[in-house]
């Protein structure tokens, strides 16, 4: 496996340290996403809770939801239940009674309920990080409608608008996400008892929103591979997601390369670089041309670096391969001077050294 | 339901590594249709010893399997004749890579399963990442371990549903390490190897875009726009729309060849574009390299890519002037690994065309199998 291992300084040793032993006294939390009602979150998180409970384990049920299928029902009677509190005709999770009985694991269903004014957080989700802080482990289901981050593009699908939110970086700080993925037609079936007319609209709908789902999961399970190879500061390139850079000169055919670049990440759902190696000594028009491409990079949603460093291609693909980038776009030199028919152009060179990244070549 | 005539339905769980449960899920959907009223029968089972999974085929038919004998070993393998003959509504088929033992009536186990889907039977079967041929490099690099057993990328387009079977590297260790997923010895063997933590969330970061990947091209069926660049922002270049994408694979002898063809395949089928590959060769050459050549064109035959052989000395030039006629707009090159780079003088293919080709993008592909060069 390729890996390595970086040097750390002091600080940086000392924050790892900090950083495991907040980690290590924290509960642990898991999260069971699913992209609509009836996939069966709250089954998986449920049947978790029992397994872990026939192994042992000492959990709690904190909240579930109201509306009980007959297969969460039975569940519920082999776990120990701490009520909802009513408050206002909103139940709340009974924070208060869980943190004295201090459970090794709890169970949260719907993460994304907001509390009536005067409890002790607006949201569920700021409960369970109470728990965590205290040093109960959560299991947890949300569905990915409630996620903040997400919100309009579901609305958008859905035409239903959610007001009780979740941050997404709330889930990305979970130990596990778990997709609770099931074809569509499922959760018809499930809904509307058969399938009708509408069903196709709905398996559309339904579609875009499980893709949605793994893809967030996709990115979360890429965020904490990251934090998990910094945590063993091992740097490591895997490539499971797509990275795009595109360099950009002044000269260079800007718009058409960051179209692609970004045509590219969006198809392949990646990540979008644009980056620029600073030159010495730059005119007037060129540094207007390069202010117009950066321009072009910034509408295009790109992130933009500006490298520092002696030898262009070198600087370049040593940012490639810290960053994990996977395709490099650059474009065709404009001229070829008499000595580099003989000893390459840089593009040569940087096609040559670039062996474990893919090159795309631009028409000038 | 099924019309005799129509072709059956095909549903694979999609996972990333032995354990996550994919075959427990697809027993307890089997269950499920049974309970419905629908004739199920199990074509192949591979029960590794694992008593939760091996309860779940209680009250199912066995279709029992073909024994044969090869290289003094007793081999067992799906009786797919024999499931025709029964002619069941729905069939289980656990491993859906496998490869049969030579003299088999078909080569792969997926091949015996496009038979019973051509029949109108419909089939569940159970996969892992690691097995679908565009990412077998990739999954090389990650694990360390070339993956024989393949399953092409247009297999598993042509699925009705994929599934996604998850569970956390962490759950699937602690199961590991519980002995549910293989006996004391194997599971402390595989904790070494391929059970690492980084490398089983790498491959489930693959499996899940894969999923998303197959959830969106079906959305197809449903409505075709959703191809087009968001134009609310970053419409600043003019390229052409996704039909006019053409890509073209430079098939060579070289033995990259293969990794090129799967990449070049795989960012085809993302793109939306049309894929093809060509090699250029002297006519009435006849040695090694010709059947190199041959050899890959048909792998890539194989990966429902059209290939053709084109006859010409200068292979840049030859390539490069088809490319022009074809319209195309991205040609796909590997770097060769002979004779690169002579210092003096020759250049190489990959010089000779990137010069040539200054009217379309270039792609030099990177070598996915090696390890990175740090």
């Amino acid at each position: 496996m390729p890996t390595s291992t970086k040097r750390r300084t002091p600080e940086e040793l000392l924050q790892q340290v900090q950083a495991e032993e907040a980690y290590e006294k924290r509960g642990r939390l898991k999260v069971f996403l699913g992209y609509a009602s009836g996939v069966g979150k709250s089954f998986r998180m449920l049947d978790e809770g029992r397994r872990r409970a026939e192994r042992g384990q000492d959990v709690l049920v904190g909240a579930v939801q109201p509306h009980r299928p007959p297969e969460i029902e039975a569940l519920l009677s082999k776990l120990r239940v701490i009520p909802l509190r009513g408050a206002d005709g909103t139940a709340v999770m009974d924070v208060d009674a869980i943190l004295k009985r201090h459970p090794g694991v709890c169970l949260v269903d719907g993460l994304a309920y907001d509390n009536p004014p005067g409890s002790r957080n607006p949201s569920r989700w700021q409960d369970v990080d109470q728990l965590l802080d205290a040093g109960i482990s959560v299991i947890s289901s949300v569905n990915i409608q409630y996620i903040d981050e997400l919100r309009e593009r579901v609305s958008k699908i859905t035409g239903k608008v959610v007001t009780q939110t979740v941050p997404a970086r709330f889930l990305s700080s979970a130990d596990e996400i778990v997709v609770v993925d099931a074809p569509p037609e499922m959760c018809i079936r499930t809904q509307d008892g058969e399938i009708d007319a509408r069903a196709n609209t709905q398996a559309q709908k339904l579609s875009e929103l499980r893709e949605i789902a793994l893809l967030f999961a996709a990115d979360v399970v890429d965020q904490q591979l990251e934090q998990y190879l910094q945590r063993n500061g091992i740097t490591q390139t895997f490539g499971a997601q797509e990275r795009i850079m595109v360099c950009i000169t002044p000269r260079a055919n800007a718009a058409t390369m960051i179209a692609s670049g970004r045509r590219n990440a969006e198809r392949f759902h990646g990540d979008l670089t644009v980056a620029y190696v600073r030159q010495p000594e730059i005119s007037a028009d060129d540094q207007a041309a390069l202010d117009r491409n950066l321009a072009i990079a910034r509408d295009a949603k790109a992130h933009i670096e500006i490298l520092d460093g002696e030898d262009p291609i070198d600087t370049i693909l040593s940012f490639a391969r810290d960053h994990g980038i996977t395709q490099v776009f650059v474009g065709h030199s404009t001229h070829e001077h008499w000595w580099e028919r003989v000893t390459g152009t840089p593009l040569d060179r940087l096609i040559r050294n670039a062996n474990d990244i893919d090159v795309r070549v631009f028409p000038h | 339901m099924a019309t005799p005539l129509s072709r059956g339905r095909l549903k694979i769980y999609l996972g990333y590594a032995a354990g996550v449960g994919k075959t427990y899920q697809m027993l307890e959907e089997a269950q499920d249709m049974k309970r419905q009223g629908r004739d199920v029968v199990i074509g192949y089972f591979e029960p590794h010893g694992r008593k939760d999974t091996i309860s779940r085929t209680e009250g199912l038919e066995f279709v029992p399997r073909s024994k044969s004998e090869y290289r003094g070993t007793l081999f067992e393998e799906m009786d797919t004749g024999a499931i025709l003959a029964r002619r069941p509504e729905v069939c289980v088929v656990d491993e859906f890579p496998h490869s049969n033992i030579p003299g088999s009536a078909r080569e792969k186990r997926w091949q015996d399963v496009q038979a019973l889907l051509d029949t109108g039977i419909d089939v569940l079967t159970t996969m892992n990442i690691q097995h679908l041929e565009s990412l077998n490099d990739q999954v090389c690099r990650i694990t360390g371990v070339r993956v024989r057993e393949t399953i092409p990328d247009w297999v598993m387009q042509q699925a009705d549903q994929v599934v996604m079977v998850d569970l956390t590297p962490r759950a699937l260790l602690n199961r590991l390490a519980r002995g549910v997923v293989y006996p004391p010895d194997k599971a402390a063997e595989a904790l070494k190897n391929f059970f690492q933590e980084s490398t089983l969330v790498a491959l489930r970061e693959l499996a899940l875009r894969q999923t998303a990947h197959e959830v969106e091209i079906r959305q197809v069926d449903y409505n075709s726009p959703g191809f087009q660049i968001a134009p609310e922002d970053g419409d600043v270049g003019d390229e052409p729309p996704r039909s006019q994408e053409r890509i073209l694979i430079l098939v060579t002898p070289d033995p990259s060849t293969a990794m090129l063809i799967r990449r070049g395949k795989r960012v085809a089928d993302y793109l939306h574009a049309d894929c093809f590959a060509v090699a250029v060769q002297d006519d009435g050459t006849a040695d090694e390299s010709a059947s190199a050549v041959e050899r890959h064109l048909n792998f890539a035959r194989n990966l429902h890519i059209e290939a053709r052989l084109l006859g010409g000395h200068d292979v840049a030039k030859t390539v490069v002037e088809f490319a022009r006629l074809n319209g195309v707009t991205q040609l796909f090159l590997a770097r060769s690994s002979e004779g690169r780079w002579a210092a003096f003088g020759g250049r190489n293919l990959v010089q000779q065309v990137v010069r040539l080709a200054r009217d379309m993008q270039v792609i030099i592909v990177a070598d996915r199998s090696r390890q990175q060069s740090k």
